[in-house]
Protein backbone atom coordinates (compact mmCIF):
# COMPACT_ATOMS: atom_id res chain seq x y z
CA UNK A 1 0.00 0.00 0.00
CA UNK A 2 1.58 3.32 -1.31
CA UNK A 3 -1.29 5.39 -1.23
CA UNK A 4 -1.14 8.51 0.81
CA UNK A 5 -4.49 10.11 1.92
CA UNK A 6 -4.48 13.55 1.77
CA UNK A 7 -7.96 14.36 2.94
CA UNK A 8 -6.53 18.81 2.88
CA UNK A 9 -8.19 19.20 -0.58
CA UNK A 10 -11.50 17.96 0.14
CA UNK A 11 -12.22 19.51 3.74
CA UNK A 12 -11.07 23.06 1.49
CA UNK A 13 -14.58 22.59 0.08
CA UNK A 14 -16.34 22.07 3.05
CA UNK A 15 -18.88 24.89 2.71
CA UNK A 16 -19.67 23.02 -0.88
CA UNK A 17 -20.08 20.11 0.84
CA UNK A 18 -22.49 21.67 3.55
CA UNK A 19 -24.65 23.31 1.16
CA UNK A 20 -24.77 19.30 -0.68
CA UNK A 21 -25.98 18.14 3.00
CA UNK A 22 -28.45 20.41 3.14
CA UNK A 23 -30.23 19.66 -0.42
CA UNK A 24 -30.51 15.67 1.12
CA UNK A 25 -32.38 17.12 4.61
CA UNK A 26 -34.65 19.02 2.52
CA UNK A 27 -35.43 16.34 -0.11
CA UNK A 28 -35.68 14.16 2.68
CA UNK A 29 -38.19 15.84 4.76
CA UNK A 30 -40.27 16.94 1.80
CA UNK A 31 -39.91 13.13 0.52
CA UNK A 32 -41.50 11.60 3.68
CA UNK A 33 -43.92 14.30 4.17
CA UNK A 34 -45.51 13.98 0.80
CA UNK A 35 -45.09 10.27 0.80
CA UNK A 36 -46.71 9.39 3.38
CA UNK A 37 -49.44 11.96 2.18
CA UNK A 38 -49.71 9.79 -0.73
CA UNK A 39 -49.46 6.46 1.55
CA UNK A 40 -52.43 7.33 4.32
CA UNK A 41 -54.78 8.07 0.52
CA UNK A 42 -53.24 4.93 -0.94
CA UNK A 43 -53.68 2.98 2.27
CA UNK A 44 -57.56 4.20 2.85
CA UNK A 45 -58.50 3.87 -0.89
CA UNK A 46 -56.81 0.38 -0.81
CA UNK A 47 -58.69 -0.81 2.13
CA UNK A 48 -62.20 0.77 2.50
CA UNK A 49 -62.15 2.30 -1.41
CA UNK A 50 -64.56 0.99 -4.37
CA UNK A 51 -63.32 -1.49 -6.17
CA UNK A 52 -61.95 0.39 -8.91
CA UNK A 53 -59.79 2.38 -6.46
CA UNK A 54 -58.84 -0.87 -4.61
CA UNK A 55 -57.56 -1.68 -8.52
CA UNK A 56 -55.64 1.62 -8.92
CA UNK A 57 -54.36 1.68 -5.23
CA UNK A 58 -52.61 -1.85 -6.27
CA UNK A 59 -51.32 -1.26 -9.53
CA UNK A 60 -50.01 1.94 -8.16
CA UNK A 61 -47.93 0.02 -5.79
CA UNK A 62 -47.46 -2.96 -8.02
CA UNK A 63 -45.73 -1.25 -10.88
CA UNK A 64 -43.76 1.33 -8.24
CA UNK A 65 -42.40 -1.23 -5.92
CA UNK A 66 -41.19 -3.78 -8.67
CA UNK A 67 -39.22 -1.30 -11.21
CA UNK A 68 -35.71 0.60 -9.63
CA UNK A 69 -35.81 4.24 -8.46
CA UNK A 70 -33.68 5.33 -10.66
CA UNK A 71 -35.68 3.88 -14.08
CA UNK A 72 -38.76 5.84 -12.05
CA UNK A 73 -36.22 9.17 -11.79
CA UNK A 74 -35.03 8.68 -15.52
CA UNK A 75 -38.83 8.16 -16.86
CA UNK A 76 -39.99 11.93 -14.55
CA UNK A 77 -36.79 13.82 -15.58
CA UNK A 78 -35.22 12.19 -18.83
CA UNK A 79 -39.14 10.98 -20.24
CA UNK A 80 -41.58 13.37 -19.27
CA UNK A 81 -40.16 16.58 -21.75
CA UNK A 82 -40.92 14.53 -24.70
CA UNK A 83 -44.85 14.39 -23.24
CA UNK A 84 -44.27 18.31 -22.83
CA UNK A 85 -43.95 18.50 -19.14
CA UNK A 86 -40.71 20.17 -18.67
CA UNK A 87 -39.33 20.04 -14.78
CA UNK A 88 -35.44 20.94 -13.08
CA UNK A 89 -33.64 18.27 -11.65
CA UNK A 90 -35.35 18.86 -8.18
CA UNK A 91 -38.57 18.89 -8.92
CA UNK A 92 -38.16 15.78 -10.73
CA UNK A 93 -36.40 14.21 -7.53
CA UNK A 94 -39.03 15.15 -5.08
CA UNK A 95 -41.91 14.01 -7.81
CA UNK A 96 -39.80 10.59 -8.63
CA UNK A 97 -39.04 9.72 -4.38
CA UNK A 98 -42.02 10.86 -3.43
CA UNK A 99 -44.39 8.50 -6.02
CA UNK A 100 -41.14 6.13 -4.73
CA UNK A 101 -41.57 6.48 -0.93
CA UNK A 102 -45.50 6.78 -1.37
CA UNK A 103 -45.96 3.01 -3.05
CA UNK A 104 -44.21 1.64 0.80
CA UNK A 105 -45.83 3.76 2.86
CA UNK A 106 -49.25 2.74 1.25
CA UNK A 107 -48.25 -0.76 1.52
CA UNK A 108 -47.00 -0.24 5.46
CA UNK A 109 -49.59 1.54 6.57
CA UNK A 110 -52.20 -0.82 5.37
CA UNK A 111 -51.19 -3.55 7.06
CA UNK A 112 -51.44 -0.96 10.38
CA UNK A 113 -55.35 -0.36 8.73
CA UNK A 114 -55.82 -3.98 8.78
CA UNK A 115 -55.11 -4.89 11.93
CA UNK A 116 -57.62 -2.15 13.79
CA UNK A 117 -60.16 -4.71 14.64
CA UNK A 118 -63.60 -4.00 13.48
CA UNK A 119 -64.86 -3.34 17.20
CA UNK A 120 -62.52 -0.85 17.40
CA UNK A 121 -64.34 1.27 14.78
CA UNK A 122 -67.51 0.81 15.67
CA UNK A 123 -67.13 1.60 19.21
CA UNK A 124 -66.14 5.15 17.85
CA UNK A 125 -69.02 5.37 15.69
CA UNK A 126 -71.06 4.76 18.52
CA UNK A 127 -69.44 7.66 20.56
CA UNK A 128 -70.56 9.51 17.65
CA UNK A 129 -67.75 10.30 15.89
CA UNK A 130 -68.35 11.22 11.96
CA UNK A 131 -66.72 8.65 9.45
CA UNK A 132 -63.74 11.24 9.02
CA UNK A 133 -63.39 11.70 12.76
CA UNK A 134 -63.22 7.68 13.07
CA UNK A 135 -60.75 7.24 10.44
CA UNK A 136 -58.25 9.90 11.90
CA UNK A 137 -58.87 9.04 15.70
CA UNK A 138 -59.91 5.66 16.01
CA UNK A 139 -58.16 3.70 12.83
CA UNK A 140 -55.16 6.22 11.46
CA UNK A 141 -53.05 7.08 15.03
CA UNK A 142 -53.97 3.78 16.16
CA UNK A 143 -52.87 1.96 12.77
CA UNK A 144 -49.93 4.42 12.31
CA UNK A 145 -48.38 3.69 15.91
CA UNK A 146 -48.45 -0.12 15.08
CA UNK A 147 -46.24 0.44 11.55
CA UNK A 148 -44.61 3.09 13.24
CA UNK A 149 -41.24 1.43 13.61
CA UNK A 150 -41.90 -0.21 9.43
CA UNK A 151 -42.46 3.26 8.51
CA UNK A 152 -39.51 5.12 10.24
CA UNK A 153 -37.13 2.33 8.75
CA UNK A 154 -38.31 2.88 5.34
CA UNK A 155 -37.84 6.73 5.80
CA UNK A 156 -34.42 6.06 6.74
CA UNK A 157 -34.24 4.30 3.83
CA UNK A 158 -35.34 6.82 1.49
CA UNK A 159 -33.16 9.48 2.97
CA UNK A 160 -30.23 7.22 1.69
CA UNK A 161 -31.90 6.44 -1.49
CA UNK A 162 -31.66 10.39 -2.29
CA UNK A 163 -28.04 9.79 -3.35
CA UNK A 164 -29.59 8.65 -6.30
CA UNK A 165 -30.93 12.18 -7.27
CA UNK A 166 -27.02 12.64 -8.36
CA UNK A 167 -27.64 10.82 -11.07
CA UNK A 168 -30.18 13.62 -12.64
CA UNK A 169 -27.95 16.00 -11.71
CA UNK A 170 -29.81 17.69 -8.78
CA UNK A 171 -27.46 19.50 -6.16
CA UNK A 172 -27.55 16.78 -3.23
CA UNK A 173 -24.72 15.49 -1.28
CA UNK A 174 -23.63 12.63 -3.33
CA UNK A 175 -23.50 15.12 -6.59
CA UNK A 176 -21.53 17.48 -4.66
CA UNK A 177 -19.18 14.66 -3.71
CA UNK A 178 -18.61 13.58 -7.41
CA UNK A 179 -17.97 17.37 -8.28
CA UNK A 180 -15.23 17.43 -5.72
CA UNK A 181 -14.20 14.36 -6.73
CA UNK A 182 -13.57 15.86 -10.34
CA UNK A 183 -11.87 19.41 -9.26
CA UNK A 184 -9.23 17.67 -6.96
CA UNK A 185 -9.20 13.87 -7.91
CA UNK A 186 -9.39 12.26 -4.33
CA UNK A 187 -12.10 9.71 -5.26
CA UNK A 188 -11.63 7.82 -2.01
CA UNK A 189 -11.20 10.32 0.06
CA UNK A 190 -14.26 12.00 -0.85
CA UNK A 191 -16.29 8.83 -0.88
CA UNK A 192 -15.30 7.94 2.55
CA UNK A 193 -16.34 11.27 3.99
CA UNK A 194 -19.38 10.87 1.77
CA UNK A 195 -20.57 7.54 3.29
CA UNK A 196 -19.59 8.70 6.78
CA UNK A 197 -22.54 11.77 6.58
CA UNK A 198 -24.29 9.37 5.64
CA UNK A 199 -24.10 7.08 8.14
CA UNK A 200 -24.38 10.02 10.77
CA UNK A 201 -27.43 11.25 9.35
CA UNK A 202 -28.85 7.68 9.17
CA UNK A 203 -28.21 7.01 13.38
CA UNK A 204 -29.12 10.91 13.84
CA UNK A 205 -32.52 9.77 11.65
CA UNK A 206 -33.26 6.84 13.63
CA UNK A 207 -32.57 7.99 17.08
CA UNK A 208 -34.57 10.86 16.51
CA UNK A 209 -37.61 8.46 15.04
CA UNK A 210 -36.86 6.56 18.57
CA UNK A 211 -37.00 10.11 20.63
CA UNK A 212 -40.44 10.88 19.18
CA UNK A 213 -42.06 7.49 19.07
CA UNK A 214 -40.82 7.49 23.56
CA UNK A 215 -42.75 11.06 23.54
CA UNK A 216 -45.83 10.27 21.50
CA UNK A 217 -46.21 6.69 22.55
CA UNK A 218 -45.99 6.98 25.60
CA UNK A 219 -48.89 5.88 27.97
CA UNK A 220 -49.48 8.77 30.64
CA UNK B 1 -27.01 10.49 -36.29
CA UNK B 2 -30.02 9.80 -34.72
CA UNK B 3 -31.40 6.34 -35.28
CA UNK B 4 -35.08 4.74 -34.42
CA UNK B 5 -35.84 3.27 -31.30
CA UNK B 6 -36.78 -0.22 -32.78
CA UNK B 7 -37.56 -3.27 -31.67
CA UNK B 8 -34.12 -4.59 -32.36
CA UNK B 9 -32.88 -1.95 -29.39
CA UNK B 10 -35.39 -3.58 -27.69
CA UNK B 11 -33.94 -7.12 -28.20
CA UNK B 12 -30.58 -5.92 -26.98
CA UNK B 13 -32.08 -4.58 -23.52
CA UNK B 14 -33.50 -8.06 -23.25
CA UNK B 15 -30.02 -9.20 -23.83
CA UNK B 16 -28.43 -6.52 -21.42
CA UNK B 17 -30.89 -7.97 -18.60
CA UNK B 18 -29.13 -10.94 -18.83
CA UNK B 19 -26.42 -9.20 -16.76
CA UNK B 20 -28.91 -7.95 -14.23
CA UNK B 21 -29.52 -11.01 -13.71
CA UNK B 22 -26.01 -12.13 -13.36
CA UNK B 23 -24.92 -9.56 -11.04
CA UNK B 24 -27.92 -10.32 -9.25
CA UNK B 25 -27.39 -14.00 -9.35
CA UNK B 26 -23.32 -13.49 -8.18
CA UNK B 27 -24.49 -10.53 -5.68
CA UNK B 28 -27.27 -13.18 -3.98
CA UNK B 29 -24.58 -16.18 -3.32
CA UNK B 30 -21.75 -13.28 -2.53
CA UNK B 31 -24.48 -11.86 0.16
CA UNK B 32 -25.83 -15.09 1.20
CA UNK B 33 -22.40 -16.71 2.31
CA UNK B 34 -21.90 -13.43 4.21
CA UNK B 35 -25.43 -12.87 5.80
CA UNK B 36 -24.70 -16.79 6.97
CA UNK B 37 -21.68 -15.48 9.18
CA UNK B 38 -23.32 -12.75 10.22
CA UNK B 39 -26.32 -14.01 11.00
CA UNK B 40 -24.78 -16.86 13.22
CA UNK B 41 -22.36 -14.12 14.80
CA UNK B 42 -25.27 -11.59 15.82
CA UNK B 43 -26.67 -14.54 17.96
CA UNK B 44 -23.96 -16.09 18.84
CA UNK B 45 -22.89 -16.84 22.76
CA UNK B 46 -19.82 -14.44 22.46
CA UNK B 47 -20.64 -11.07 23.04
CA UNK B 48 -17.78 -9.51 21.08
CA UNK B 49 -18.61 -11.77 18.12
CA UNK B 50 -22.38 -10.05 18.57
CA UNK B 51 -20.89 -6.24 18.58
CA UNK B 52 -18.82 -6.58 15.72
CA UNK B 53 -21.50 -7.94 13.41
CA UNK B 54 -24.25 -5.77 14.45
CA UNK B 55 -21.68 -2.62 14.24
CA UNK B 56 -21.11 -3.96 10.61
CA UNK B 57 -24.98 -3.79 10.16
CA UNK B 58 -25.34 -1.05 11.44
CA UNK B 59 -22.13 0.96 9.26
CA UNK B 60 -23.26 -0.98 5.67
CA UNK B 61 -27.34 0.00 6.90
CA UNK B 62 -26.48 3.25 6.80
CA UNK B 63 -24.58 4.40 3.67
CA UNK B 64 -26.42 4.41 0.67
CA UNK B 65 -25.52 1.43 -1.93
CA UNK B 66 -24.18 4.17 -4.63
CA UNK B 67 -21.18 5.31 -1.88
CA UNK B 68 -20.14 1.38 -1.53
CA UNK B 69 -20.39 1.11 -5.39
CA UNK B 70 -17.81 3.88 -5.48
CA UNK B 71 -16.39 3.16 -2.09
CA UNK B 72 -15.28 -0.08 -3.75
CA UNK B 73 -14.59 1.17 -7.18
CA UNK B 74 -11.97 3.96 -5.76
CA UNK B 75 -10.95 1.95 -2.72
CA UNK B 76 -9.97 -1.42 -4.05
CA UNK B 77 -7.08 0.10 -6.12
CA UNK B 78 -5.40 1.83 -3.36
CA UNK B 79 -5.87 -1.67 -0.53
CA UNK B 80 -5.29 -4.36 -3.21
CA UNK B 81 -2.68 -1.87 -5.38
CA UNK B 82 -4.43 -2.87 -8.52
CA UNK B 83 -6.98 -1.09 -10.77
CA UNK B 84 -9.97 -2.95 -10.36
CA UNK B 85 -12.80 -3.96 -12.91
CA UNK B 86 -16.47 -2.75 -12.94
CA UNK B 87 -17.35 -6.32 -12.34
CA UNK B 88 -15.28 -6.84 -9.27
CA UNK B 89 -15.99 -3.70 -7.60
CA UNK B 90 -19.94 -4.15 -7.99
CA UNK B 91 -19.72 -7.77 -6.44
CA UNK B 92 -17.72 -6.61 -3.55
CA UNK B 93 -20.15 -4.19 -2.83
CA UNK B 94 -23.13 -6.19 -3.39
CA UNK B 95 -21.61 -8.99 -1.71
CA UNK B 96 -21.28 -6.52 1.31
CA UNK B 97 -24.76 -4.72 1.03
CA UNK B 98 -26.45 -8.15 0.54
CA UNK B 99 -24.27 -9.85 3.42
CA UNK B 100 -25.74 -6.91 5.94
CA UNK B 101 -29.31 -7.37 4.92
CA UNK B 102 -29.99 -11.12 4.37
CA UNK B 103 -27.64 -11.21 7.57
CA UNK B 104 -30.63 -9.05 9.81
CA UNK B 105 -33.48 -10.92 7.87
CA UNK B 106 -31.99 -14.36 8.92
CA UNK B 107 -31.14 -13.20 12.16
CA UNK B 108 -34.74 -12.67 12.88
CA UNK B 109 -35.65 -15.99 11.62
CA UNK B 110 -33.07 -17.78 13.90
CA UNK B 111 -34.68 -15.99 16.61
CA UNK B 112 -37.84 -16.75 15.76
CA UNK B 113 -37.80 -20.44 17.16
CA UNK B 114 -38.61 -21.03 20.35
CA UNK B 115 -35.86 -20.70 23.10
CA UNK B 116 -37.15 -24.40 24.35
CA UNK B 117 -35.67 -25.92 21.28
CA UNK B 118 -32.28 -24.33 22.04
CA UNK B 119 -32.42 -25.77 25.56
CA UNK B 120 -33.86 -29.08 24.05
CA UNK B 121 -30.48 -29.30 21.76
CA UNK B 122 -28.76 -28.00 24.70
CA UNK B 123 -30.07 -31.02 27.65
CA UNK B 124 -28.67 -33.55 24.58
CA UNK B 125 -25.19 -32.37 24.85
CA UNK B 126 -25.10 -30.77 21.60
CA UNK B 127 -22.70 -28.15 21.03
CA UNK B 128 -23.42 -24.77 19.85
CA UNK B 129 -22.55 -25.57 16.12
CA UNK B 130 -24.83 -28.69 16.29
CA UNK B 131 -27.82 -27.31 17.78
CA UNK B 132 -27.71 -24.92 14.98
CA UNK B 133 -27.21 -27.10 12.53
CA UNK B 134 -29.66 -29.61 13.56
CA UNK B 135 -32.15 -28.24 15.38
CA UNK B 136 -32.85 -24.60 14.91
CA UNK B 137 -31.75 -24.02 11.06
CA UNK B 138 -33.83 -26.32 9.44
CA UNK B 139 -36.69 -25.11 11.34
CA UNK B 140 -35.72 -21.65 10.33
CA UNK B 141 -35.40 -21.87 6.61
CA UNK B 142 -39.01 -22.33 6.52
CA UNK B 143 -39.63 -18.98 8.38
CA UNK B 144 -36.56 -17.32 6.01
CA UNK B 145 -37.65 -18.12 2.04
CA UNK B 146 -39.87 -15.66 1.79
CA UNK B 147 -38.57 -12.48 3.05
CA UNK B 148 -35.47 -14.06 1.44
CA UNK B 149 -37.43 -13.86 -2.03
CA UNK B 150 -38.45 -10.74 -1.10
CA UNK B 151 -34.97 -9.40 -0.91
CA UNK B 152 -34.17 -10.63 -3.89
CA UNK B 153 -36.88 -8.33 -5.79
CA UNK B 154 -34.90 -5.73 -4.00
CA UNK B 155 -31.53 -6.84 -4.85
CA UNK B 156 -32.59 -7.20 -8.88
CA UNK B 157 -33.54 -3.59 -8.63
CA UNK B 158 -30.64 -2.33 -7.02
CA UNK B 159 -28.74 -3.65 -9.29
CA UNK B 160 -29.37 -1.31 -11.53
CA UNK B 161 -27.17 1.36 -9.40
CA UNK B 162 -24.05 -0.47 -10.75
CA UNK B 163 -24.49 1.35 -13.98
CA UNK B 164 -23.05 4.31 -12.55
CA UNK B 165 -19.54 2.70 -12.24
CA UNK B 166 -20.27 1.58 -15.39
CA UNK B 167 -21.49 -1.74 -15.56
CA UNK B 168 -23.48 -2.52 -18.58
CA UNK B 169 -26.42 -3.81 -17.38
CA UNK B 170 -30.56 -3.39 -18.05
CA UNK B 171 -30.28 0.41 -16.75
CA UNK B 172 -26.95 1.21 -18.07
CA UNK B 173 -27.88 -0.22 -22.01
CA UNK B 174 -31.07 1.91 -21.83
CA UNK B 175 -29.18 4.87 -21.30
CA UNK B 176 -26.68 3.60 -24.29
CA UNK B 177 -30.02 3.35 -26.16
CA UNK B 178 -31.28 6.86 -24.71
CA UNK B 179 -28.00 8.55 -26.17
CA UNK B 180 -28.55 6.52 -29.42
CA UNK B 181 -32.20 6.95 -30.20
CA UNK B 182 -32.70 10.16 -28.52
CA UNK B 183 -36.04 8.32 -26.90
CA UNK B 184 -35.85 8.63 -23.30
CA UNK B 185 -39.15 7.99 -22.83
CA UNK B 186 -39.97 4.80 -24.77
CA UNK B 187 -36.63 3.53 -23.61
CA UNK B 188 -37.11 3.72 -19.91
CA UNK B 189 -40.64 2.69 -19.89
CA UNK B 190 -39.09 -0.35 -22.06
CA UNK B 191 -36.59 -1.32 -19.35
CA UNK B 192 -38.96 -0.45 -15.98
CA UNK B 193 -41.65 -3.43 -17.93
CA UNK B 194 -38.41 -5.46 -18.49
CA UNK B 195 -37.79 -5.17 -14.12
CA UNK B 196 -41.17 -5.62 -13.53
CA UNK B 197 -41.66 -8.77 -15.54
CA UNK B 198 -38.37 -9.84 -13.61
CA UNK B 199 -39.23 -8.63 -9.80
CA UNK B 200 -43.27 -9.38 -10.19
CA UNK B 201 -43.44 -12.99 -10.59
CA UNK B 202 -41.03 -13.46 -7.44
CA UNK B 203 -43.49 -10.53 -5.19
CA UNK B 204 -45.92 -12.18 -6.10
CA UNK B 205 -44.07 -15.94 -5.22
CA UNK B 206 -42.84 -14.41 -2.07
CA UNK B 207 -46.15 -13.54 -0.89
CA UNK B 208 -48.11 -16.79 -1.53
CA UNK B 209 -45.12 -18.49 0.02
CA UNK B 210 -46.13 -16.19 3.54
CA UNK B 211 -49.62 -16.98 3.00
CA UNK B 212 -48.83 -21.00 2.90
CA UNK B 213 -46.65 -20.77 5.47
CA UNK B 214 -49.33 -19.65 8.00
CA UNK B 215 -52.10 -21.58 7.23
CA UNK B 216 -49.29 -24.27 7.79
CA UNK B 217 -48.74 -22.87 11.37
Amino acid sequence: MKYTFNFRDVWAQWDFLMSGIAVTIILTIVTVLAGSAIGALGAAARVYGRPWMRALAACYVECIRNTPLIVQLFIVFFGLPSAGVRLNAMTAAMIALAINLGAYATEIIRAGLEAIPKAQIEAGYSLGLSGVQVFRYVVLIPALQIVYPALTSQFVLVMLATSVVSQISAPDLFHVASIIQSRTFRDFEIYAIVASVYLALALALKSAFAAIAHVAFTRR
Amino acid sequence: MIREFTLNDVYYLLLAARWTLALTSIAFLGGGAVGLIVAVMRISPFSSLRLASTLFVNVVQGIPLLAWLFVFFFGLPILVGVRVSPWAAAVAAYAVYAGAFLGEIWRGCLQAIPRQQWEAGASLALSFASQLRYIIVPQAIRIAIPPTVGFLVQLIKNTSLAAVIGFVELTREGQLTTAATYRPFSVYIVVAAIYFSMCFPLTQWSRRLERTLRVAR
